[in-house]
């Protein structure tokens, strides 16, 4: 199968932190893949050197057959790597359509100065993009909160609007930074219909970080696990589930160790 | 669409005629028997209004706090003068060069303060206004230092010059139209968006491809190159120029302004720079207690209002898409 993305021996160090140590993992084309892990095992800063936040210290990604990992942040997206954070970072006074226009690349790559001279002939173009950006509304059940301010939003819009946000910058990769964080389980058989589209639909790969194991093992096609910035397992959730180093990590090993 | 404005709803038309009442009777004044001194005053207002739009700008849409703008101001009000006494070029050509100058200017001062935030930016900023104020000071051969210029000719234009207090009305009525229309149109576009985004927070923005950088320095460019056009005309309005009319009171009543009216309004820019520069003459028959009451003023404005007069909470949603839809008939519309 074809490769979207491949990070080879990446390794990052705050100082004498070693926060991700030599990481390798493959994302096939079309797959869902979770990452998965203690608090403090590395999954965000992963992600951060995924999209660029951080550069790495060693090693290399590859994301659709080009070696990305010198890129900025912005352009990576530009290319096609879209992500939701952590703490939701949605912008609380602008309304729920705003939200998604800023992140839609006709949009947000708008010249000044035709805009100003000209905004007429700026419309065409502006009701093609809030039509694309209503469609992807409509994809996570937004569609009647377009005036809305984000910040009046529940906890789970706002997390599903953040899903919509990055699939308007047109990806190819998706990162979920635990998408079901703080929603209850009927939003997450919500959030759980969302991903299935994302991927099925509109054939974007998505890699998520995530806590609630029922929902990791039902939605992930293959899971990885870092430890202290390791990765110490890989494979189907059945197979994840029962390896004793991941049992180990989670609940530690059961005997009280002398170091 | 309607909008509720102080508990009354207007429609968009009722705020249309409005506008166009209160500029049919600022155009109509000059002609009537109004005095002078308030004439003077109002072509002030309009200056500040110019200022206050270039400097919420910066602070309001690509949200960095300057305490500098005066730097931008007096550099445009002392090249445009130097280039006219000095170099005998016309007063719209140095205009268009002056302009360029501190844009350019603007650009090579946010460098190094790109990665400042909120007060530390204010510093600096304040700081450079400081450089600037001393330099004129200083630089006695080439500024005359605290004497300042007096003296500036009029400017001509093809053989008409322009002089009196009603020509510089209309002229300077005209360029606050003007940049009214432009931060009117620069916030419904995706670029006014995009700048907004970099504001609420820089990181979000990156992660949707919106490069910070750009922005913010296009703020600094476009704020610094429109307070130089207004420093350019305020020059050849009073005719003379010196270092007391660019100190760091000014940066400070036009962030006055800006924070009074709304940061990121367009109306509120408008309103603040009207309001504290009329009210400080109005109060004037309260001699002593003139400041105190202005300083009042603000504090009580700021506790009940802090938003500003006509801040965010204002703000017309979605008229990025409202505006696209004008003109669309049978177009779904989900504004209210």
């Amino acid at each position: 199968m074809e490769k979207v993305l491949q990070v080879r021996d990446v390794s990052v160090r705050f100082g004498g932190l070693v926060a991700v140590d030599q990481v390798t993992l493959d994302q096939e084309k079309g797959e869902i893949l979770s990452l998965i892990g203690p608090n403090g095992a590395g999954k965000t800063t992963f992600f951060n050197l995924i999209t660029g936040v951080y550069k790495p210290t060693d090693g290399t990604i590859v994301f659709k057959g080009q070696d990305i990992t010198t890129m900025k942040a912005a352009e990576r997206t530009r290319f096609g790597i879209a992500r939701t954070f952590q703490n939701i970072r949605l912008i609380g006074s602008m309304t729920v359509l705003e939200n998604i226009l800023i992140a839609h690349p006709d949009c947000n790559n708008e010249k000044l100065v035709p805009s100003v001279l000209f905004p007429r002939k700026q419309q065409k173009k502006r009701r093609v993009i809030i039509e694309q950006c209503e469609e992807l509304l409509k994809i996570v059940g937004l569609e009647d909160m377009t005036n809305e301010l984000a910040l009046n939003l529940p906890y789970g819009k706002q997390r599903l609007l953040e899903i919509a946000r990055g699939l308007a910058t047109n990806p190819q990769l998706l990162l979920l930074d635990e998408p079901g964080a703080g929603m209850n389980s009927f939003e997450k058989e919500e959030l759980t219909r969302v991903i299935r589209h994302i991927t099925e639909k509109m054939d974007i790969d998505v890699l998520i970080i995530e806590h609630d194991m029922k929902f990791v093992m039902g939605i992930s096609d293959r899971i990885v696990v870092l430890d202290h910035g390791s990765l110490i397992a890989e494979g189907k959730p059945a197979e994840i589930q029962t390896n004793p180093k991941v049992i180990e990590a989670y609940l530690g090993s059961g005997t009280f160790e002398e170091e | 669409m309607k909008e509720k404005i102080a508990g009354i709803h207007l429609s968009s038309r009722t705020k249309m005629i409005a506008l166009l009442v209160m500029a049919a009777i600022l155009l109509i004044l000059p002609v009537t028997s109004i005095s002078r001194y308030t004439l003077h005053i109002i072509v002030l207002c309009f200056i500040y209004t110019c200022l206050t739009l270039s400097l919420n700008l910066i602070i309001g849409w690509s949200g960095q706090f300057s305490l500098g703008h005066v730097t931008f101001y007096g550099m445009g009000a002392y090249i445009t003068t130097l280039l006219v006494m000095n170099a005998g070029l016309n007063f719209f050509v140095a205009t268009i060069i002056s302009v360029v100058l501190v844009a350019i200017f603007s650009m090579i001062l946010c460098f190094p303060t790109l990665n400042l935030r909120g007060d530390y930016l204010a510093v600096v900023t304040l700081g450079f206004g400081e450089v600037f104020r001393l330099f004129i000071t200083n630089a006695v051969n080439l500024t005359r230092g605290p004497m300042g210029i007096p003296g500036i000719p009029a400017p001509t234009f093809f053989g008409i010059t322009i002089s009196g207090t009603e020509a510089f009305y209309y002229i300077i009525f005209a360029l606050m139209v003007i940049f009214i229309l432009f931060m009117i149109r620069l916030n419904n576009s995706g670029f006014g968006l995009a700048m907004l985004t970099v504001k609420e927070d820089d990181i979000a923005a990156i992660s949707l491809g919106i490069s910070p950088v750009k922005y913010k320095m296009w703020a600094f460019v476009i704020g610094g190159g429109m307070a130089a056009l207004m420093g350019s005309f305020y020059a050849v309005y009073l005719g003379t120029i010196g270092p007391t009319s660019f100190v760091y009171n000014e940066s400070i009543k036009m962030v006055s302004m800006v924070v009074l009216g709304g940061m990121g309004s367009v109306p509120g820019s408008v309103i603040g720079a009207f309001l504290l520069t009329a009210l400080p003459e109005m109060l004037r028959q309260f001699s002593d207690y003139r400041m105190i009451l202005y300083g009042a003023a603000m504090a009580i404005m700021m506790i009940f209002r802090p938003n500003g007069i006509w801040g965010i909470d204002k703000r017309v949603r979605n008229e990025y898409k409202i505006k696209a839809m004008r003109g669309v008939k049978n177009g779904k519309s989900s504004a209210s």
